[in-house]
C-alpha cells in the first residue's frame, strides 16, 4: 500500500479543496430536513406565508448549492483520479519493461496484463470513490447523527441503536456472499472451459461421433453452475429486504417512542418527520459505505498486486571488472564451463564450453529441450550462468552495460514478436533507420517481394502477432528487422523453420554475402540450416555431445547422423 | 451491436415470453407477490402519517390510535420483508431455469452444427455468447422484470396515495416530473456514446499492453523500452482523456438526480407549509380541497421520494432491455442455425468395410465464387498410402475435409468400398476412419479418458497396450497419478510430442480401417519425429492410408504420391516416378541437397 499511497502525495492539495467543497456539499444537503422541521415547527406558527417562501427558498438554495458543489467536487475527484491513475499506470508499465526475464517467468505475462489492466483499473475506479461516496457517506451518516442527537437526543440513540444492527446483517450476508460468488466464478470458468474445448476440437467430436458424451459433460457443468449461481443469488439477494425491514423498524421504534414523549412535552410531532427523513439518509448512507469497503478490499487487494511488481529489485546488476575479470585472448564469444538452471534444481546446461573468432559462424542443432535457446539467452544475459563465465571479446557480459551488450546483437527469437502496426514500423522498431535500409534488409532478408504484392507495400498493417501473414512472411520480417540495422553479432532462433528449402537457402546465402564480418548464430532443427557453418554444436539434454563442421560430425557423431538421415527431404513448402 | 428493427424486436420479446411460459406457474406467483410486497410497502408511510396525526392530535396523544397504526405498520414492512425475500428466491428460480434451459440449447444446437459454422466463428466469439450475453438475459430476467413491474405499481400506487392525501399539492410533480424525464433523455443521449467510447479505448490500451507484453523480450533485446513506453502513454492518456469525458457527465447524474428529489420536497414543503398553515388555522375543513394535516405532509415527503426513484431508473432500465435483447438476439442466431444436414433416409449401413477409396471427378468450394478442387479423381485401393503434397492453400485439407464429410462436394463423387459417402450414414462413415492431426486435441480429463475417448468401453489393459504401441507409456508411468493425472493447461507439464503421442495412442485404440494423418508431425522436433514416426508406421500397417506432410521422409515411402497445385492434380506417382519426372516435386526435393 505505501507505495501507491506515496504517488497520491503530490495530489493531495488539490484532493483537500475536493474534500473541502464536498463536504459542503454534503452539509448542505443535511441542513435540508432540518429547515423542513423548522417550518413545520416554528414558522407556520407565525402564520405568514412570506416567511414560509422565505423558508422554502432556502431550500432549494441549499438544493441548488449541493447540487452544484457536489457536481464540481465529482469533477475534481474525476481529475485526480485520471492523473492518479496515468501515473500509476505509466511507471507500472514502464517497470514491467524493465523486468528480468526470471521475474517475467515468475509472474507469467498473463498476471503482469492483468496488473496493468484490471488492477489500475480497479484502483482508479476505487479513488474516484473514495473521493466521493467515501467523502458523502461517513459526513451523512455522523452529520446526521449529530443533527438528530441535537434535535432530540434520546429519539437519536433509539435510532443509533439500529446503525450497528444493519451495518452487522450487511456485513455478515456479504460475507457469507462473497466466498458463493468466487465459487460461481470457477464454476463459470469450467463451463466455458468445455465450450471451449469442444469448439476446438469439434473434428475429433465429429470423428469418433462423441455428440452425445460431450453433451453429458456439458450439462454436468451446466447444472453445476446454476446451483452454485442459484445459493449466491439466495443469499445476496436477501440483503435489500433485510436492510429495508430494519430500517422501517427503526422508523416505528422511533414513532413508537415520540408518542411517549410528545405527551411528556419532551418532543415534537415535527421532529418525527425530520428523524425519518435522516434516518432513510443513514441508511442509504450505510449501504453505499459497505459497498465502499466491498471495494477497497477489491482495491486494496490490486494495490498489493501492483505493488508486488514495483518494488521488484533489479536483477542482474552490471559488475565492476574486479568481480568478473576480463579474459583476453582474441576471441570474439567465449563460453567457458558455463552451468544453468532455470529452477535451481535440474541444470538445463552444463559444462558448455566453446568459442569463436571474428567471422565465424555458428549453428547448434539439438531436440527441443535439449537446452538450445537457454544457450542463447544467457548469451543476451536474460539470465545469469550459475557457475562458469560468457566473454564478448574478453570481457565477462556481466561487466557490459545492459545498452551497449543489446546493442551488439541482432536477434530473431523464436515465435518472436510482430504487432498491430504498418510492415514498415514493424521493421523498424522504433530505431533510427531510413527507409532505404529498411528496404535493403527486406530485400536480403527475401521479404521484399511478397510485402510488394500487397496494394499498399510497406505501409501494409499487420494485425495484432502478425496473425494476417503466413508463417513463413513472418519469420522474413523479422529476420529483416534484425538485419536492418549493423551489428557486430546476429542471433537466429529457429527462424526459417517455416522456410521452404529454397528460400532458406536463398536467404542465408544473402546473408552470408552482406554480413561477412558478422558472427552468425543460426539454432536450427534442420540439419540444411546449419551445415554450412564453421562450428556445429550438437545439444542433448544440455550437454554438448559434439562439436565441429558438417562433414565431422557426420562420420563422428550418431545422433547427428540421425537427425540428417530422417530429414532427407526435409519440410517441401512454404 | 446490431440495430433491431421493431419487428425483430418483437419476435425476440416472444421466444423470450415462450421461455417464461415454460416456468407460467412461478411466474404467476412472482407476480402476486410482486404486486402484495409493494402494496405493503406502499401502505407503510400512510400508517405512519396517521400515526403522527394521532401524535399531534389537537387534544393530547391519542395512544390508542398510535398504538393500531404502529401495529399495523409492523405487520406490512414484515410482511413486505418476507414476501420480497420469497420473490428474490423465487426469480432466482424462474431466471435460472430460463437460462440454464438456453445454455442446453445452445450447446446442444452448437454440437450439431457442421464444422463450416467452426470454421467460420472465433472459439471467443462463442465462448462470449456461451457466458456474457446468457448472462445479460439472465441479469435482465432475474432483475429488471421484477424492476419494472415495481416501478410501475410504485408510480401509480404512490400517486393515488397522494392523490388521496392532497389532490392539490400533486401540482408539484406538474413541474418536477417533466423536468426529469427531460434529464434523462438528455443522459441517454448525451452520456451513453460517451460510455461507449470510453470503453473501446479502455480496450485498446488494454490490447496494446498485451501485445507489447508479450514481446518483452523482444523489446529489451532491440532497447526499445523507451520508445514503446511512450506509445503506451499515448494511448494511456487517450483512454484516460475518454474515461475522463464520461465522468464529467456522468458525475452530475447522482447529483441532479438529488437536486430534482430534493426540489420536490422544497416545493411540497412551501406549498405544503402554506395549506397546513391555513388548515391547521382552521380556514381549509377536513376533507376540503386543500385542507393537509402534519401527518399528511410527512406522508406525501415520503411518497414523492419513493415517486420519483422509479422515473430516474428509467432510462437505465430501458438501456439494459436493450442490451438484453441484443444479447438474446445473437444467441437466437446460433441456435437457429442450420444444423448438420440429417443422413439420407436411404443411408446405408458401413459395416465390414474393406478400404477401398475412391474420388470421381469431384469438384469443391467453401464459398461459390472460388473453387478449391476440380474435376479430382483419385483411387486409392485397400492398404494402399496415398500422399498428399502441394503448396499451402492448394487444397490439401479440403480433400480430407470431403472425405469425413465435414463439407459435401459440390460436384462429383467420393466412394468408399463402391458406396457413394453421402449414401452412408455420417457416424458410420466416420468412424471408419482414425485421425491424426497437426493440433493436437486434449481435452480437461485423465490421461485414461483422453486415450479411451473413442472408445467408450475400453478396459485400462486396452489402453496399456495402446500407450505402449505408441511409446508413451513409460512416460504416463511417470506422470504423478499415472493414467489417473488430469491434463490440465495449468497442470502438468507435457510437450507437443508427447500430446501427439497420446493422440496416436488414441487413434490406435479405434479400429477403423483407414487412416488421415493430417500433418501429424510437424510441430514436433526430428528425434521426437523419429519416435513418432515408429508408432504411426505401426498404425499404417494393413490401413489405407492418407498423408498430407510437410517432410518428404514421411511420404517417400508412399504408393502414389499426389502433387496438389490450384485445386488440381499436376503430378502423380512415387517418389522414384516423380524424381525421374524432373518436375516440381523433383526441384523441391533436389534444393536442400544444394
Amino acid at each position: 500500500m505505501k507505495t501507491l499511497l506515496e504517488y497520491l502525495k503530490p495530489f493531495l492539495p488539490r484532493m483537500s479543496y475536493g474534500f473541502i467543497i464536498k463536504v459542503s456539499a454534503t452539509l448542505a444537503e443535511l441542513f435540508l430536513p432540518y429547515i423542513l422541521t423548522h417550518i413545520l415547527e416554528n414558522v407556520i406558527k407565525r402564520q405568514s406565508v412570506k416567511l414560509i417562501v422565505y423558508w422554502g427558498i432556502l431550500m432549494i438554495i441549499c438544493s441548488a448549492t449541493a447540487c452544484i458543489l457536489n457536481i464540481v467536487a465529482n469533477r475534481m475527484a474525476a481529475t485526480v483520479s485520471r492523473d492518479y491513475s496515468l501515473k500509476v499506470r505509466h511507471i507500472l508499465f514502464e517497470k514491467t519493461l524493465h523486468l528480468s526475464a526470471a521475474q517475467t517467468d515468475k509472474f507469467t505475462v498473463a498476471s503482469l496484463e492483468s496488473r496493468i489492466t484490471n488492477d489500475t483499473y480497479n484502483i482508479h475506479h476505487f479513488v474516484t470513490v473514495m473521493q466521493r461516496m467515501g467523502v458523502r457517506s461517513p459526513i451523512m451518516l455522523i452529520g446526521g447523527v449529530i443533527i438528530t442527537l441535537i434535535m432530540d437526543s434520546y429519539l437519536s440513540l433509539v435510532m443509533i441503536a439500529t446503525i450497528p444492527i444493519i451495518f452487522t446483517c450487511i456485513y455478515l450476508i456479504s460475507r457469507k456472499g462473497i466466498p458463493l460468488y468466487s465459487k460461481v466464478q470457477k464454476s463459470i470458468d469450467n463451463m466455458v472451459r468445455v465450450v471451449r474445448e469442444d469448439t476446438q476440437g469439434i473434428r475429433v467430436i465429429k470423428a469418433l461421433s462423441k455428440e452425445e458424451y460431450e453433451h453429458n459433460r456439458f450439462n454436468k457443468v451446466n447444472t453445476t453452475l446454476i446451483k452454485d449461481e442459484m445459493s449466491a443469488g439466495i443469499v445476496m439477494g436477501s440483503v435489500h429486504p433485510v436492510m429495508n425491514l430494519f430500517m422501517n423498524m427503526g422508523i416505528v421504534a422511533v414513532i413508537a417512542i415520540s408518542a411517549a414523549r410528545v405527551t411528556d412535552n419532551l418532543s415534537s410531532p415535527e421532529t418525527v418527520i425530520a428523524f425519518i427523513q435522516y434516518f432513510t439518509q443513514i441508511s442509504m448512507s450505510l449501504m453505499v459505505l459497505s459497498r465502499v469497503f466491498t471495494m477497497a478490499s477489491k482495491s486494496i487487494a490490486s494495490a498489493k498486486r501492483i505493488e508486488e511488481v514495483l518494488l521488484c529489485e533489479e536483477e542482474l546488476p552490471v559488475f565492476s571488472f574486479h568481480e568478473y575479470k576480463p579474459n583476453y585472448n582474441g576471441n570474439v564469444i567465449e563460453f567457458s564451463k558455463v552451468n544453468f538452471s532455470y529452477n535451481g534444481k535440474k541444470e538445463d546446461l552444463s559444462d558448455i564450453n566453446f568459442s569463436l573468432k571474428q567471422g565465424q559462424t555458428l549453428g547448434i542443432i539439438g531436440a527441443t529441450g535439449s537446452g538450445k535457446s537457454t544457450l542463447v539467452k544467457l548469451l543476451l544475459r536474460f539470465y545469469d550462468v550459475s557457475s562458469g563465465a560468457i566473454y564478448i571479446n574478453g570481457e565477462d557480459i556481466r561487466t557490459i552495460e545492459k545498452n551497449k551488450l543489446y546493442s551488439y546483437f541482432g536477434t530473431v527469437m523464436q515465435n518472436d514478436f510482430l504487432y498491430n502496426d504498418t510492415i514498415n514500423e514493424n521493421i523498424r522498431f522504433g530505431r533510427d533507420i531510413s527507409d532505404k535500409d529498411i528496404k535493403f534488409a527486406a530485400k536480403i532478408a527475401q521479404a521484399d517481394s511478397f510485402i510488394n504484392n500487397f496494394a499498399d507495400k510497406y505501409e501494409h498493417i499487420l494485425s495484432q502477432k502478425g496473425t494476417n501473414i503466413s508463417g513463413g512472411q513472418k519469420q522474413r520480417l523479422l529476420i529483416a528487422r534484425a538485419i536492418a540495422k549493423k551489428t557486430k553479432f546476429l542471433i537466429f532462433d529457429d527462424s526459417s523453420s517455416a522456410l521452404d528449402y529454397k528460400t532458406d537457402l536463398i536467404l542465408r546465402q544473402a546473408i552470408n554475402e552482406n554480413f561477412k564480418d558478422t558472427i552468425v548464430i543460426n539454432i536450427a532443427q534442420r540439419v540444411s540450416t546449419v551445415k554450412n557453418c564453421s562450428l556445429i554444436l550438437v545439444l542433448d539434454e544440455g550437454k554438448i555431445i559434439a562439436k565441429g563442421r558438417h562433414d565431422e560430425l557426420l562420420a563422428t557423431c550418431k545422433e547427428y547422423k540421425e537427425i540428417s538421415d530422417s530429414q532427407m527431404g526435409g519440410a517441401i513448402i512454404d | 451491436m446490431i440495430k433491431n428493427t421493431s419487428k425483430n424486436k418483437l419476435g425476440i420479446l416472444c421466444r423470450l415470453l415462450g421461455y417464461m411460459l415454460k416456468v407460467w406457474p412461478l411466474f404467476v406467483i412472482a407476480i402476486i407477490l410482486t404486486l402484495l410486497s409493494n402494496q405493503l410497502a406502499l401502505m407503510g408511510p400512510r400508517f405512519s402519517g396517521q400515526a403522527i396525526d394521532a401524535i399531534s392530535a389537537a387534544n393530547g396523544v391519542d395512544f390508542e390510535e398510535v398504538k393500531s397504526n404502529i401495529v399495523k405498520m409492523i405487520i406490512c414492512y414484515a410482511l413486505s420483508a418476507v414476501l420480497s425475500l420469497i420473490l428474490s428466491i423465487i426469480m432466482i428460480n424462474i431466471s435460472q431455469k430460463i437460462v440454464g434451459r438456453m445454455r442446453t440449447e445452445l450447446f446442444e444446437k452448437l454440437i450439431r452444427l457442421p464444422i463450416g459454422f467452426f470454421d467460420a466463428t472465433s472459439v471467443g466469439d462463442i465462448v462470449s455468447r456461451m457466458s456474457y450475453d446468457i448472462d445479460t438475459v439472465n441479469t435482465s430476467i432475474s432483475h429488471d422484470v421484477v424492476q419494472v413491474m415495481t416501478s410501475i405499481y410504485t408510480v401509480i400506487g404512490s400517486l393515488i396515495f397522494m392523490w388521496n392525501i392532497s389532490r392539490s399539492l400533486i401540482i408539484v410533480f406538474v413541474v418536477t416530473v417533466p423536468v426529469s424525464i427531460i434529464f434523462t433523455r438528455y443522459r441517454s443521449k448525451k452520456v451513453r456514446p460517451l460510455f461507449k467510447l470510453r470503453s473501446k479505448m479502455l480496450g485498446e490500451l488494454n490490447g496494446y499492453a498485451e501485445e507489447m507484453l508479450s514481446g518483452c523480450r523482444t523489446i529489451q533485446c532491440y532497447n526499445r523500452q523507451k520508445q514503446i513506453c511512450k506509445n503506451f502513454d499515448n494511448r494511456n492518456e487517450e483512454a484516460m482523456k475518454a474515461y475522463y469525458n464520461s465522468e464529467y457527465y456522468a458525475s452530475a447524474m447522482g447529483p441532479t438526480v438529488n437536486l430534482i428529489n430534493n426540489l420536490s420536497i422544497s416545493f411540497i414543503m412551501i406549498l405544503g407549509g402554506i395549506l397546513y398553515m391555513y388548515s391547521s388555522a382552521g380556514v381549509f375543513k377536513t376533507g376540503s380541497l386543500f385542507f393537509i394535516s402534519l401527518g399528511g405532509i410527512a406522508q406525501f415527503v415520503q411518497y414523492s421520494r419513493k415517486f420519483a426513484g422509479p422515473i430516474n431508473e428509467f432510462a437505465n432500465i430501458i438501456h439494459e432491455f436493450q442490451s438484453a435483447f441484443s444479447a438474446a438476439e445473437r444467441v437466437f442466431k446460433i441456435i437457429d442455425e442450420e444444423p448438420e444436414k440429417v443422413d439420407d433416409a436411404d443411408a446405408k449401413d458401413l459395416v465390414a468395410v474393406k478400404g477401398n477409396v475412391s474420388f470421381f471427378n469431384v469438384g469443391f468450394g467453401y464459398t461459390n465464387d472460388k473453387k478449391i478442387l476440380e474435376n479430382l479423381s483419385i483411387t486409392a485401393d485397400k492398404g494402399k498410402t496415398i500422399a498428399i503434397v502441394g503448396p499451402t492453400g492448394a487444397g490439401k485439407t479440403t480433400i480430407i475435409n470431403l472425405l469425413m464429410r465435414f463439407y459435401d462436394v459440390n460436384a462429383g463423387n467420393i466412394f468408399i468400398d463402391g458406396i457413394a459417402t453421402d449414401k452412408i450414414k455420417r457416424k458410420d462413415l466416420r468412424k471408419a476412419f482414425i485421425m491424426v492431426l497437426q493440433d493436437t486435441w486434449l481435452f480437461n480429463g485423465t490421461v485414461f479418458e483422453n486415450i479411451a475417448y473413442g472408445k467408450e468401453d475400453a478396459t485400462i489393459d486396452e489402453v496399456i497396450k495402446a500407450a505402449k504401441a505408441a511409446k508413451i507409456h513409460t512416460f504416463i508411468e511417470h506422470l504423478p497419478l499415472g493414467y489417473d493425472t488430469v491434463l490440465s493447461d495449468d497442470g502438468v507439464n507435457i510437450s507437443k510430442g508427447q500430446k501427439q503421442l497420446i493422440t496416436i495412442a488414441r487413434a490406435i485404440l479405434s479400429n477403423a480401417p483407414m487412416l488421415i494423418l493430417d500433418e501429424a508431425t510437424s510441430n514436433v522436433d526430428s528425434r521426437t519425429e523419429i519416435q513418432i514416426q515408429e508408432a504411426l508406421h505401426s498404425l499404417m500397417k494393413d490401413r489405407t492410408c492418407f498423408i498430407i506432410a510437410h517432410r518428404l521422409s514421411t511420404i517417400k515411402n508412399a504408393d502414389s504420391i499426389i502433387v496438389l497445385q490450384d485445386g488440381k492434380i499436376s503430378e502423380q506417382g512415387n517418389h522414384a516416378e516423380l524424381i525421374r519426372a524432373n518436375g516440381f516435386y523433383s526441384k523441391l526435393y533436389n534444393s536442400q541437397f544444394n
